[in-house]
């Protein structure tokens, strides 16, 4: 099952938080999140590390950034 | 890897910053800034708001050039990296009232979260207070966002919205070479100038210059933030950014041990004054405010430098309420809280609760 979380144009904590709030429901599978900063790349990659979920890819697009995430 | 090609954007780069910032402010207060105060991000935007004559508080009047650097060189790191990303449109009068507020409380406890832990590190036992009160303000925060509070989306905009904020702080720096410091001179031209008090204390232009630069470089590429430390913490057990904020308390007690200006106590503290309950309630409302706001006011700073405008509404908020903080008799002096500063802290808190309360989106 997969899901996307748009946090484009959220500031800190919140694409952090709806990130994290989605892993919890999923619990594993895919997960695409998409954000438009650095900073949130960042932070989302970094809880994403912290629940054991692994980086599928990171695509750049039209100033946004598309995270895919996947949980076995 | 979370960080991919941004050194500082790891646990070692955070760490690296913090004990950076954590040297330079110590060594600013040997050359000259005032005691505990070698970078306090409210403290410097009161004493700009002075210098442009926002406030005729004759103690504290000076552009601060450090402030100056924390712009610019948080925007050429924005642009050198490739981040500089004009954006704005998320409630910017609540970030401005925020901006307000958040000031207030800092000026009542005097500080803001750097200069707390630099108090700290310089030994003023006052400053646990203020600390304390910025957690419990960043906790309850923490309980908003869990609500469901939120400001709102950016949209993506202008690159001239990005650079107004930052051209306004070039425009200081040039206002100070048109009408430089005159010895003795309360006055020069249109720019305010101190002649006693923290206002008349500062290390050399150009160095505060430097290291504003330089500060403003590190902390736009690490993210480095007072309050998101504590935030972090608290709502992810995350200690990314806590361990910037130790690594900073840590390097500027040791640097100050080196420099003598380690000096323990609660009595006689440099720009301090020893009221328990309102050096935690003013950092109450600063804290809740930097929350709701999403950044520390040095973070706002470095921001509103990679073209965040809704950051720049918050830091001419913090600059207008200083203005207010002096002219309404709100902010404390080593005496105690200002004739008003309580009723301020108060009405402060509501207009936050108000704030975190009405502005939630239901899932």
């Amino acid at each position: 099952m997969s899901e996307t979380v748009d946090a484009r144009g959220l500031s800190c904590p919140q694409p952090v938080l709806l990130a994290l709030a989605a892993m919890k429901k999923l619990d594993k599978g895919e997960l695409t999140v998409l954000v438009d900063t650095d900073t949130s790349k960042e932070n989302v990659l970094r809880a994403a590390a912290s629940q054991g979920w692994q980086e599928a890819g990171v695509e750049e697009k039209a100033g946004s950034y598309q995270i895919r995430l996947s949980k076995g | 890897m979370a960080a991919k090609g941004n050194f500082f954007a790891t646990r070692l780069g955070m760490i690296v910053v913090g004990a950076v910032v954590g040297i330079l402010a110590p060594v600013l207060e040997k050359l000259g800034n005032p005691g505990n105060m070698g970078i306090c991000v409210a403290c410097f935007d009161r004493d700009i708001a002075g210098g442009v004559g926002l406030h005729r508080a004759a103690l504290v009047q000076y552009l601060r050039p450090e402030i100056i650097g924390f712009t610019l060189g948080a925007m050429v790191a924005a642009y050198l990296f490739k981040e500089f990303q004009p954006r704005a449109g998320s409630a910017p009068v609540v970030r401005f009232f925020l901006g307000v507020f958040a000031m207030i409380g800092a000026l009542v406890f005097l500080g803001c979260p750097w200069r707390t832990l630099f108090r700290l590190a310089g030994g003023d036992g006052n400053a646990i207070f203020g600390l304390l009160g910025l957690v419990a303000g960043v906790y309850i925060g923490t309980l908003f966002f869990k609500a469901g509070y939120n400001l709102g989306r950016t949209q993506v905009t202008y690159s001239s919205v990005g650079w107004l904020l930052p051209l306004t702080m070039l425009g200081f720096l040039i206002l100070m070479f048109i009408f430089p410091q005159i010895p003795d001179q309360g006055q020069s031209g249109i720019l305010f100038y101190s002649v006693k008090g923290p206002g008349a204390q500062h290390a050399p232009l150009f160095i505060s210059l430097a290291v504003g630069l330089g500060v403003g470089f590190i902390c736009q590429r690490s993210r480095f933030c007072t309050m998101g430390a504590f935030r972090d913490l608290i709502l992810f057990r995350q200690i990314h950014l806590f361990s910037g904020i130790v690594a900073l308390l840590v390097a500027a007690f040791i640097t100050n041990l080196i420099l003598g200006q380690f000096k323990p106590g609660f009595e006689n503290q440099p720009v301090a004054h020893t009221m328990e309950l309102w050096n935690f309630a003013g950092m109450l409302l600063a804290g809740l405010a930097f929350a709701l706001a999403g950044g520390c006011p040095g973070r706002q700073i470095f921001l509103a430098g990679e073209g965040d405008g809704d950051a720049a509404v918050f830091v001419l908020g913090m600059i207008v309420g200083a203005g207010f903080a002096h002219n309404f008799q709100l902010a404390s002096s080593p005496k105690g809280v200002g004739e008003y500063g309580i009723a301020a802290t108060i009405i402060g808190l509501l207009v936050c609760l108000g704030i975190g309360f009405t502005m939630q989106q239901k899932a």
